[in-house]
């Protein structure tokens, strides 16, 4: 009862309270629904402990049993540990000195640490994240775009009319973006608008009434108890 | 323009963390790892920061420390708000149940919170989908033909549009046996759906080669004078490491096959 009707119930109440809530314009309805997602928020600002326990566990494994590369694990502890600590450090000195939470003179032994909030321009993490994670993203994700452009010479092949259809989309679209598109032909932007505007618009409204069908057949199946993998594996005493 | 050291510093950390991920390129390699590992580490880090700081800290923690501290007849510096009440214990103590997963014995109560989860997802998804995506886009779909401010051009892209949608939703019928006129019409549908998915490539492609030609002005940027030539001098120390570290790893192979 207690591990498999319970958090049943709780799925089916929390269903029926929100699409009933959608229908009631009600500041408290309203309230709720804000409430609610903040509460969801939390819950996964909390769960987010799982993931880093993962990872923690993950790298701590690599570098106890010296597989190969566990250098690197280390490189990810001690890059985990920076940002951490780049973080709560100001933070922790500012709770616990009062002075310099007061806005007077910080203690001269930690005026090393910038007293500034976290996630704000001049505090280390803030640092960090332009001069570490944002020049690693941006060379991540455009990285890609050579793969894809690889991908795309081995696989576009105009071998039937459906292929040659994708091929010519693609290559206007590509064209319509860059100045030499327009040098070709003053034509090709306008062309691209109306890819955008009908076949596109055209294609992805039917895939988002598809989409919309399974998200509405998989919530109520949610809310009815009828999907249950939730619950977890084969153990749903 | 005057380039303080710490400008220069952050260039040689960009252009270093920069072309460590674009030697991936040549191929995998420790110096891609290196930069692989260490994206990883202060991503995960500033990610338990920002969990903290921007959500856990003002929307749990505090208000909740302020509620107590009300409770215990302590003066607050501004009185409470409607959101600051002992509701919030809800989210903590679903949040401490999902902890529950790291153990074995206890790890079915983390199910109260999935289900908590899940069940007002479903029912806050359920009427807006059905709004968002359902009404709001069927109403463009079935717009006038023909009217006083409508244009030819427009009848025939609305009409374009029509055919599109109906023809994509046909192929994706499977309760229908596709033969006859339902096969000529699903392949009308395939024809729009790899319009759109090349509309869908190219605009992805031109979005990440913008990303690279963001990065590329960069290291060019930085490749001067003023940056003491970041971007050369770590170009030639990255490929001249990784040189030397295939070198090492062929010179390595050949003793590892012998004691194999």
């Amino acid at each position: 009862m207690i591990k498999r009707q319970i958090p049943l119930m709780i799925a089916f109440v929390m269903g029926i309270l929100f699409i009933i809530q959608f229908f009631v314009p009600h500041q408290l309805s309203q309230d709720l629904l804000t409430g609610v997602n903040k509460w969801l928020m939390i819950i996964g600002g909390i769960s987010l402990l799982l993931g880093i326990n993962s990872l923690v566990h993950f790298h701590y494994v690599q570098i106890k049993r010296e597989t190969p590369g566990w250098g690197f694990s280390l490189v990810m502890f001690l890059c985990f540990g920076l940002a951490l600590v780049a973080g709560f450090l100001p933070s922790i000195v500012m709770w616990f000195v009062e002075p310099a939470k007061a806005g007077a003179e910080p203690v001269k032994w930690l005026s090393f640490i910038p007293l500034i909030p976290p996630f704000e321009p001049g505090s280390t993490l803030f640092w960090i994240f332009r001069n570490g994670i944002s020049p690693f993203m941006a060379t991540m994700f455009s990285m890609i775009g050579f793969f894809i452009a690889s991908a795309a010479f081995r696989a576009f092949r105009a071998r039937s009319l459906e292929a040659t259809l994708l091929l010519i989309a693609a290559v206007i679209i590509m064209l319509g973006q860059t100045p030499i598109g327009q040098m070709l032909w003053q034509g090709i932007p306008d062309i691209m608008v109306w890819i955008f505007s009908v076949p596109n618009t055209a294609a992805k409204r039917a895939i988002w009434f598809g989409i919309t069908m399974g998200t509405i057949a998989f919530s109520l199946r949610i809310i009815f108890g009828i999907e249950r993998a939730y619950l977890g594996g084969t153990d749903q005493k | 323009m005057t380039v303080t050291p710490m400008q220069i510093l952050e260039a040689w950390l960009a252009v270093g963390f920069t072309l460590m991920i674009y030697s991936f390129l040549y191929k995998d390699n420790p110096l891609f790892k290196l930069g692989e590992y260490m994206y990883v580490g202060l991503t995960a880090g500033w990610g338990v920061c920002s969990a903290w700081f921007n959500v856990v800290w003002p929307d749990l923690i505090e208000p909740l420390s302020r509620v107590f501290k009300s409770y215990l007849g302590a003066t607050l510096d501004k009185p409470l708000s409607h959101n600051e009440n002992l509701l919030l214990l809800i989210p903590l103590i679903l949040g401490i149940l999902m902890l529950t997963r790291f153990s074995p014995k206890l790890g079915w109560l983390s199910r109260y919170t999935f289900a908590f989860i899940l069940g007002t997802a479903s029912g806050i998804a359920i009427p807006l989908t059905v709004s968002a995506n359902l009404f709001k886009q069927m109403e463009p779909t079935l717009k006038p033909l023909f009217g006083k401010d409508i244009s030819a051009w427009m009848t025939v892209n609305t009409l374009l549009i029509l055919i599109g949608v109906v023809s994509v939703l046909i192929y994706f019928f499977f309760s229908l046996e596709h033969k006859g006129i339902i096969k000529k019409v699903a392949r009308i549908g395939i024809f729009y759906m790899m319009v759109s998915f090349g509309a869908a490539f190219g605009y992805t492609v031109m979005a990440r080669e913008s990303l690279a030609i963001g990065r590329m002005t960069k290291l060019v940027k930085w490749a001067g004078q003023d940056y003491y030539y970041a971007s050369i001098i770590l170009l030639v120390v990255i490929a001249g490491l990784i040189a030397l570290l295939e070198m090492l790893s062929k010179k390595s192979k050949p003793a590892d096959d012998s004691t194999g």
